[in-house]
């Protein structure tokens, strides 16, 4: 899991989380809830209080953002990357 | 020795300016909170605490209310977003519009006005936050219409002498008022025009944008709309247009003097197409009257090619003698008076587009209370 610089107090001060998720097959929602446990500080900053990936950040995994590939059910394979960076679209 | 702080919230930041009680020369901190927009601060100085909050709000990460208890150099994030809506009501947070630390008698009671339209109420200083349900079930909600900063409850008026009564105002809603501590509340904007509605006096759907009160009259009220300037003497039950004598009825920033209850600040634009000063001139309007008469105060205020704006909270007051009457610009400038508005001078130039200002006059020799546990991640 890759952290963005405006994200790692929340998390420690690591830039990239190793996640062990037990469920097969893994969701990037099971994921994300992985990170949460060790970084619970990142999961408010991501997500609103609904559920919803902000409408300003991007999760990828690998090399697609989850917004075309399911959200939030998006599949995790065994070794996948995924990366939380602010969106372009967030700056005034 | 008594210093004033004027904290000044900006579209990416807060900044601190300070000065002796002289208010003859600032000295600028910050920024803190750098890149997040910050639409609301407030100073807790109930008991020993020498509290500041911000509504701190990242385009990309969310709102959360943060709090430095020095002046900024060290902030308390929480790492769990402190005001959030529950999950029943499929609502999500967009920006705190306003913080108003409880009465005195309350004092670890702190309100919040945010965006969508709600209120959020802390008994524990500010450590846990939950949303009013009598205002947020309210019937009128689905009628309710963003304005251009969204749906935003911008506004708390509190009653010093009745904590069951208090006030608040949204955009555009009109204002509300509960008598009972927030469990029932009720339209009061009997005779102000809705002059972008077909029926001109509804019963709600007013666009307020500011309204203040005396805490010594707490029953007198005082409002800007989106047109219109009005004041009520029976608590919000009727109001009346007190809009004679100014360049224009439209505009954002009201405050009150400290001491003089019939003493209100306005800063005119010049309508709701062309949201610049009238005719060029940077003018702040007095009245001294509760609003029979207004009169411009333009010493040391740019009177030619001056195209700027104050928002709703860019206007305040400290509590000095003269009273001091700060505002700040969207273009960044933030200008001060120490002789109750007679005169002006321009204390700083080129910050970012300037959101809230709110004075503070703190005694330097009174100790701090020491720190209250509750929050982790300092940043």
């Amino acid at each position: 899991m890759l952290i963005p610089t405006p994200l790692r107090p929340f998390a420690g001060g690591r830039s990239r989380i190793p996640i062990e998720v037990a469920k097969k097959p893994a969701s990037l929602g099971d994921a994300l809830e992985a990170l949460w446990g060790v970084a619970a500080g990142v999961r408010d900053r991501v997500l609103t209080e609904q559920g919803d990936v902000r409408p300003h950040v991007n999760v990828f995994v690998g090399t697609e953002s989850c917004r075309w590939t399911g959200g939030l059910d998006t599949p995790v394979a065994d070794g996948a990357e995924i990366a939380i960076f602010p969106a372009i679209s967030g700056g005034r | 020795m008594k210093t004033v702080r004027l904290l000044i919230g900006t579209s990416k930041g807060m900044f601190v300016l300070r000065a002796s009680a002289a208010r003859s020369a600032w000295q600028l901190e910050g920024p803190h909170l750098a890149g997040r927009a910050v639409y609301s601060v407030a100073h807790d100085g109930r008991g020993r605490r020498q509290r500041v909050w911000a509504g701190a709000a990242s385009m990309h990460w969310g709102a959360v209310l943060v709090a430095t208890d020095d002046w900024g150099r060290t902030w308390d994030e929480p790492q769990e977003a402190n005001v959030k809506f529950p999950a029943d009501t499929g609502l999500a947070l967009k920006q705190i519009w306003q913080i108003s630390p409880g009465l005195a008698d309350e004092p670890d009671t702190l309100y919040c006005g945010v965006d969508p339209a709600a209120l959020f109420r802390s008994t524990d200083g500010g450590k846990t936050w939950g949303v009013v349900r009598g205002l947020l079930d309210h019937p009128h909600r689905e009628r309710w219409q963003p304005g251009g900063g969204g749906l935003c409850l911008h506004t708390i008026v509190r009653d010093p002498a009745n904590a069951e009564r208090m006030w608040i105002a949204i955009s555009s809603g009109g204002v509300y008022r509960t008598t009972d501590g927030g469990r029932t509340w009720t339209a009061r904007n009997a005779g102000i025009r809705a002059e972008f509605l077909p029926e001109k006096y509804p019963e709600f759907g007013q666009c307020v944008h500011k309204v203040v009160q005396h805490p010594s009259r707490a029953g007198r009220l005082f409002a800007q709309n989106h047109w219109g300037l009005y004041r009520s003497d029976d608590a919000g039950d009727s109001w009346q247009d007190i809009a004679r004598g100014v360049p224009s009825d439209f505009g954002f920033a009201m405050a009150i003097h400290p001491r003089e209850p019939d003493t209100v600040y306005i800063i005119p634009i010049t309508s709701d197409q062309v949201r610049v000063s009238p005719e060029g001139k940077l003018r702040v309007y007095r009245t001294r009257n509760a609003g029979r008469s207004w009169e411009p105060l333009t010493r040391g205020l740019p009177q030619r090619h001056a195209y700027d704006i104050v928002l709703r909270d860019g206007l305040t007051t400290d509590s000095l003698d003269p009273a001091g009457v700060y505002f700040g610009t969207r273009n960044g400038k933030l200008y001060a008076s120490s002789d109750g508005g007679a005169s002006w001078r321009l204390a700083i130039d080129g910050l970012p587009s300037i959101t809230c200002v709110r004075a503070v006059v703190v005694d330097d020799r009174k100790p701090a209370r020491s720190k209250e546990a509750g929050r982790s991640a300092r940043r």
